[in-house]
């Protein structure tokens, strides 16, 4: 693997206008406003935030993995990447990462896929999924299972090899680690901080999240 | 085997078509340096679609071959990839818009092209899904059959330049009843000057369902369970 590069953020804490924890297996659905900050941090380390954006005005425009990967010409997120739409414009910019990569093609656990990545009575686990799609119901956003694309796993580590593999491997987070975003247009957040019990993307101990939001 | 449909798809070109479960659906790149960006659907509940993520992560895999089964989100096998000549199709990289194409090849319109305007296939898509009831939400992560591209060891993204020759040919075996929607479009990638304008030609057969020794079915246990759990749609 290559060389990760940190970039620290100097917005301190007690200057957030929110802060709140997500334990592991619950969902948060916010705005976030154009030109705000937004950080995530992995409290105990190796948890996984499966986290998805909608443009506020117009839920059609949506974070879209593919376009976000082929435009930096690279399949790992960090400091310096553009979280594009499905229309190419910008959703937010990733401005701080103090893990050094973060997924995007693994998409979010399923009851579903759950059941076909590892045996057929694990479907009635929590999964991420179930988490977006109670967060799209409860909320009054208009969005619901049409709308949901892939989304990025924050802290997740899936290494993909020149000739194709792809696994799911330790992470290279750590307590206190954090990814920070400036949003560029008027966004909603989906989160789940994701509760898989079945690989190591959590580190078999889905842990809680810290979400950040400065004016 | 007896052909059932057979339809050539010239560069640009946009198909869409609902297959019934038990058929063979084969893609031949008739141009070397095709590229058909795909997306799939369950007929009978399009809120059941290919899911890429799910597909890749259960086959621990950045690329499409033999032996893969097409995933939707709900656990489902949508189809089997019973043979491949290639060894690689694309399911990284997306598909490009109006903007894209217009960026790279310059203003080719209808007005002064006719119906040699560059058609894209973001637009090529949201039509196809018109004329299902369906749109621009239904787009998710598409695939590229036909198209290479593969990641370094630092993530960065390389297209592979003559990786389909002439003749190249993919064949999907539906598992259920599908929804089928291409674009016969440039990869986004392709860094060809001019607009790539390859022909592919279409050919659907009977096929036998997956049975015990079927290839896909043993490939890996995780497409067995997908094969699995689209049984108990025909329940």
């Amino acid at each position: 693997m290559s060389t990760l590069v940190y970039t620290e953020s100097h917005l301190a804490p007690e200057d957030a206008i929110y802060d709140a924890v997500i334990p592991a297996g619950e969902g948060w659905f916010h705005p976030i406003k154009n030109g705000q900050f937004f950080r995530i941090v992995d409290m105990e380390g190796n948890q996984a935030a499966d986290t998805f954006f909608f443009s506020e005005t117009d839920t059609g425009e949506r974070y879209s993995a593919q376009d976000t990967i082929r435009e930096q010409g690279s399949l790992y997120l960090t400091a310096g990447t553009k979280l594009l739409s499905n229309h190419g414009n910008v959703l937010l910019s990733i401005v701080a990462d103090t893990c050094g990569r973060h997924d995007t093609i693994g998409g979010a656990c399923a009851a579903e896929s759950n059941m076909v990545r590892y045996s057929l009575d694990k479907r009635f686990m929590h999964a991420c999924r179930d988490t977006f799609l109670l967060e799209m119901a409860k909320s009054n956003f208009g969005v619901g299972k049409r709308d949901l694309a892939h989304n990025i796993n924050f802290f997740m580590n899936v290494p993909v090899t020149p000739d194709g593999g792809l696994s799911f491997a330790d992470g290279v987070s750590e307590p206190g680690k954090y990814v920070e975003m400036r949003a560029e247009m008027d966004v909603l957040c989906l989160i789940s901080n994701c509760p898989q019990l079945n690989n190591p993307c959590n580190a078999y101990n889905p842990t809680p999240v810290r979400v950040l939001i400065w004016d | 085997m007896t052909s059932l449909y057979t339809e050539e798809l010239p560069g640009g070109a946009m198909w869409s078509m609902r297959i019934p479960r038990g058929r063979l659906v084969r893609l031949t790149a008739l141009d070397a340096g095709a590229n058909v960006s795909a997306l799939l659907y369950n007929a009978a509940d399009p809120l059941d679609r290919l899911n890429v993520p799910d597909t890749l992560k259960a086959l621990h895999t950045a690329k499409l071959t033999r032996g893969h089964v097409l995933m939707s989100d709900m656990g489902h096998s949508l189809a089997s990839i019973v043979s491949d000549s290639l060894g690689w199709h694309d399911p990284i990289a997306g598909h490009g818009t109006a903007g894209h194409i217009k960026r790279k090849y310059g203003e080719h319109g209808y007005q002064d092209c006719r119906n040699d305007f560059h058609r894209n296939a973001r637009d090529n898509f949201l039509i196809e899904l018109s004329k299902h009831g369906l749109g621009l939400r239904d787009i998710v992560a598409n695939v590229n059959f036909f198209t290479k591209v593969f990641v370094d060891d630092d993530g960065k993204l390389h297209f592979a330049e003559n990786h389909c020759p002439a003749g190249a040919a993919i064949e999907l075996r539906t598992d259920m009843d599908v929804l089928l929607v291409l674009a016969n479009c440039p990869h986004p990638l392709d860094p060809s000057p001019e607009y790539p304008r390859k022909r592919v030609r279409i050919d659907i057969e009977p096929s036998e369902p997956a049975g015990p020794d079927d290839f896909c079915r043993n490939f890996r246990p995780e497409c067995d369970r997908a094969l699995a759990l689209t049984q108990r749609l025909f329940i």
